[in-house]
């Protein structure tokens, strides 16, 4: 259960990010989550609800999108989605793949008034 | 309105993270994330290890729970400075409970500090504290389908310590497959199989930490 500490840095940003823009109410707010991401999103989801509920940012919506795996080769290049977990060039079988999506958790937008 | 953000959500604990790492390179101190479910035998592999390396190397533990001093205790027995963090709920460290304990050692007078992770598969990996690798331990009796079902741990360890193989006799489970399953996540990851009850196939690990930390140190002195 380490989403409430991710919902806790989400609304830091997210209250940082206001203030920049001088907005007042939160409409929304999309996040990207990596497949490889140790998220659960229903468990995000009540978190967020739970910390905001009460406050200047109730009523928000958030929106997660799941982002697929995909790694590039560091032998032959190449980029491919990366399935079932298998850390394996599917073109030339090289076992020395760079994540290039899907591992990470981040905030992309907001839309606020 | 519509605002573009585009941030790592972790990006305020990586930020910690980066500047403890630059306070251990700086001192010359090989730091390593100790990850497992509870009770896999993370600090029964620390106290071996200490054993069998504190004549050779200086050794620090910092110790997370979420309650109870029991494991620093342990640690401590073996006259190795150790610090416990009680988490007091929170399934995991971070960055800035690390930084926490700074004061309470000397790291000049240390080769290796080995933070001791909450016992937990899942929450440990997504938070960096500083560390140079992280090292999981998967015992046999949790079973060979643990790799698949949590897979960001064995992507993000360097080290995988297959415990308890003493017990191979009395569980079903095969110890080729759980290589081979950690091996499809991870193709570089270092395995070693171990009993820290027999002290089987623990030579092998200590050697490797010990050339690690050699390296390191030799890597830092450039």
């Amino acid at each position: 259960m380490h989403e409430m500490s991710i919902a806790q840095s989400l609304l830091d940003i997210i209250r940082e990010e206001m203030q920049k823009n001088n907005a007042r109410i939160l409409r929304s707010v999309s996040l990207d989550i990596g497949q490889l991401s140790a998220i659960v999103p229903e468990s995000l989801s009540f978190c967020f609800e739970v910390m905001t509920s009460g406050t200047e940012l109730e009523g928000a919506q958030l929106i997660m999108n799941m982002v697929p795996l995909r790694g590039v080769c560091r032998d032959c290049g190449r980029e491919f989605e990366i399935r079932d977990y298998a850390f394996e060039c599917p073109h030339c079988s090289g076992p020395h793949i760079d994540t290039v999506s899907g591992q990470g958790l981040s905030i992309v937008e907001m839309e606020v008034d | 309105m519509k605002v573009s953000v585009v941030k790592n959500i972790l990006e305020a604990n990586d930020r910690i993270a980066q500047e403890n790492r630059a306070i251990f390179d700086e001192k010359g101190l090989l730091v390593f994330n100790l990850m497992s479910s509870p009770g896999a035998g993370k600090t029964s592999l620390l106290e071996k290890t200490i054993d069998a390396l504190k004549d050779d190397l200086n050794i620090g533990v910092i110790e997370g729970d979420i309650q109870s001093s029991q494991d620093a205790e342990r640690i401590a027995e073996k006259g190795i400075p150790a610090v416990q963090i009680n988490t007091g709920g929170a399934c995991h460290l971070d960055g800035n409970m690390i930084r926490d304990t700074f004061k309470e050692f000397d790291f000049d007078a240390l080769d290796l500090l080995v933070v001791e992770n909450v016992g937990n598969l899942v929450c440990p990996a997504e938070f960096k504290v500083g560390e140079d690798f992280k090292a999981m331990i998967l015992s046999v009796t949790e079973g060979e389908d643990k790799p698949a079902k949590y897979p960001l741990m064995f992507r993000e360890s360097k080290v995988l310590l297959i415990n308890k193989i003493d017990l191979l006799p009395y569980v079903d489970c095969s110890v080729d497959r759980i290589r081979e399953e950690a091996l499809r996540i991870n193709p570089e990851m270092v395995i070693f199989e171990v009993s820290c009850k027999t002290g089987g196939g623990l030579e092998a690990w200590y050697d490797w930490l010990r050339e690690e930390v050699k390296q390191s140190s030799a890597a830092r002195k450039h």
